[in-house]
């Protein structure tokens, strides 16, 4: 304690990341991203195509995990399950299923009051300094619960005020409650906005619950959809970041959502979020069981490619739980419970969250700088090529992880233009029950064989060998290093191979995006 | 006669407690259950039964057949 006192500021927040277990680096000055004007601005945008954004929008999303591909290396969310009433019915969710093994949108373990809420907000902050973000998602509709939602913004707000707040609806109640959602400071709302036709919204939503009346087919989705489009332009008009999540669903949104991306987009939406179904028999949703099937991961990007343009498109997704906390490649919520938050001591600190904030600035100075000089490089080749490549990884945008630890790997698409994160694999299950070491390899070679290769920090000779007669490289001689340095100079060699002969690019098989249901990481 | 909420049913969701013009609507261990002396059925205030009509789970509030009809008081 003494050696503490006499220690320098920065000394102490280094202590106290790291005994919070975070990667701590050296202490170069900061500079501030994003507050040098245009180039430091650009400089920190995200790779995947934020990087242009008007300072403003990026104070606004340069911590938020959900809103920026780049933050989600870094920062941490938090959902709290406070609003666990609906107002629509949606045939991919089934409110009747709850498995503590499940992670997807709409289950949870345990509802909480606002109180529980806020006193759970406070036990993660102290733990997870890099949890910057308080989202309300349900596991209904935070806005067909609105005193609960609004109440725990409240007290969040009052105990914790950097952490910005969120909610994600269906949209039906939305325009009554802008002015409050304004009021509260939320400043990031996401809406789910399935279609804007009628007569494909009767497809996907059997009822809505509307001005004490239950209505059904077109008419139904026509009332939703009109509240959706009208709360969206409310928001806009009140400059609040709009993200606008759409559920692919093949045959019967897929070509449509192109144009719900039009509209959207003309309304002054920040960002896409175009989701693969999820509709696993064993989740008992109405896709589930009429076996309706999702997007494999080649018609998912290729809906996404076409939607991409002067809006940016969500690749980063991975459809939490109502409950979620930590990274979005992770779930800790089994160590938030309401009964472990008893035992936690609560220690909001903003100190320690400020260090760690100055921490990633510098560490997405460097990780921009490098990328940047291997951009250089790379923009002298002049090829059509493009591949994808699988990176194990357990945050700060570097290639850290050992192969066989890897619950997800993250897609990315390299070309001469660089590299460009378009999604992410998950391959941890459970339901298929009895797995073992040769059938979890089958898995991850299903969820990522349409990529050449694989970055691993660390990977054993027999899944390297399974992988490679599976036609995926395993590349670990860039482990530690930043993926997008990683990738752009794994490119830039396996360029010259194909130019020299001596590698032939093929197409390769289409892969899996999700298989099975899904376990929370413990 | 008045509504019931089938307990096996009830997911807690909690979406008809404020639904309800009766106030007829309380939390039990977790799910929710109607009390049949304050149920109208809706009768006087709606169309439909609003926790018929807000429950996602479909049979989940029904009629209580083992009581008489709710009428209207004139």
């Amino acid at each position: 304690m003494t050696a503490a006192l006499t220690q320098t500021p920065k000394a102490k927040n280094f202590q106290r990341l790291k005994a919070l277990g975070l990667s701590v680096t050296s202490t170069i000055q900061h500079q501030g991203c994003g507050s040098k004007g245009g180039s430091g601005k650009s400089s920190c945008g995200s790779g995947a195509g934020a990087g242009d954004l008007p300072e403003e929008i990026w104070e606004k999303v340069k911590n938020h995990p959900c809103y920026s591909e780049e933050a989600h290396h870094y920062y941490a969310r938090m959902h709290v399950a406070v609003a666990p009433a609906c107002n629509i019915q949606c045939n991919y969710c089934n409110r009747k299923y709850d498995c503590a093994n499940e992670s997807r949108p709409g289950v949870v373990s345990e509802k909480l009051t606002p109180e529980e809420a806020a006193k759970k907000v406070l036990a993660v902050a102290s733990l997870i300094p890099q949890m910057t973000v308080l989202g309300i998602a349900g596991p209904g509709d935070p806005l067909a619960n609105p005193d609960k939602t609004f109440k725990t913004f409240e007290l969040v707000a009052k105990k914790a005020p950097d952490i910005k707040l969120c909610l994600s609806t269906n949209g039906l109640a939305l325009p009554e409650y802008v002015k409050r959602i304004k009021d509260f400071n939320v400043d990031h709302v996401t809406i789910t906005i399935n279609m804007i036709d009628p007569k494909v919204g009767e497809k996907i939503y059997p009822w809505v619950f509307y001005k004490h009346k239950r209505y059904k087919g077109k008419e139904a989705a026509k009332i939703l959809s009109e509240r959706q489009l009208e709360g969206l332009e409310m928001l806009t008009a009140e400059k609040i970041l709009c993200k606008i999540n759409s559920v692919m669903i093949p045959g019967i949104n897929d070509e449509h959502l192109i144009e719900v991306n039009k509209a959207v987009k003309s309304r002054g939406a920040f960002l896409h979020n175009i989701m693969p179904l999820i509709s696993a028999p064993e989740h008992g949703t109405y896709f589930g069981l009429t076996g309706q099937r999702g997007p494999t991961a080649q018609e998912l990007k290729a809906l996404q490619d076409k939607c991409e343009g002067q809006m940016n498109m969500m690749r980063h997704c991975r459809q939490c739980r109502a409950d979620a906390v930590g990274l979005l490649g992770e779930d800790r919520s089994s160590e938030f419970t309401k009964e472990k938050i008893a035992s936690i001591e609560l220690n909001y600190d903003i100190e320690t969250r400020n260090a760690y904030k100055m921490q990633v600035e510098q560490e997405r100075q460097k990780r921009v700088a490098e990328r940047e000089k291997e951009l250089k490089e790379i923009a002298k080749e002049n090829s059509e090529l493009k591949i994808l490549v699988a990176v194990a990884t357990k945050g700060g945008g570097k290639i850290n992880e050992h192969f066989g630890h890897a619950k997800e790997f993250q897609i990315y698409e390299l070309s001469t233009k660089g590299s460009k994160f378009i999604g992410h694999r998950r391959v941890d299950l459970y339901c298929q029950g009895g797995y073992g070491e040769e059938e979890a390899l089958e898995t991850v070679i299903r969820a990522i064989r349409d990529c050449v290769a694989v970055f691993v920090a660390k990977i054993g000779s027999c899944p390297k060998e399974a992988l490679e007669k599976a036609g995926i490289e395993t590349v670990d001689r860039f482990a530690y290093e930043y993926i997008e340095k990683a990738a752009v100079s794994y490119f830039k060699e396996y360029l010259r191979k194909v130019n020299a002969g001596l590698i032939h690019p093929t197409k390769k098989e289409d892969a899996l995006i999700r298989q099975g249901a899904l376990v929370p990481l413990n | 006669m008045a509504y019931k909420i089938v307990a096996s049913q009830c997911t807690g969701c909690s979406a008809c407690e404020p639904e309800c013009p009766n106030g007829a609507i309380y939390e039990k261990e977790g799910i929710f259950a109607i009390d049949p002396e304050k149920c109208t059925e809706c009768i006087g205030f709606f169309d439909e039964p609003q926790c018929v009509s807000v429950c996602p789970v479909d049979n989940t509030c029904v009629i209580d057949k083992s009581r008489p009809r709710y009428k209207a008081k004139k």
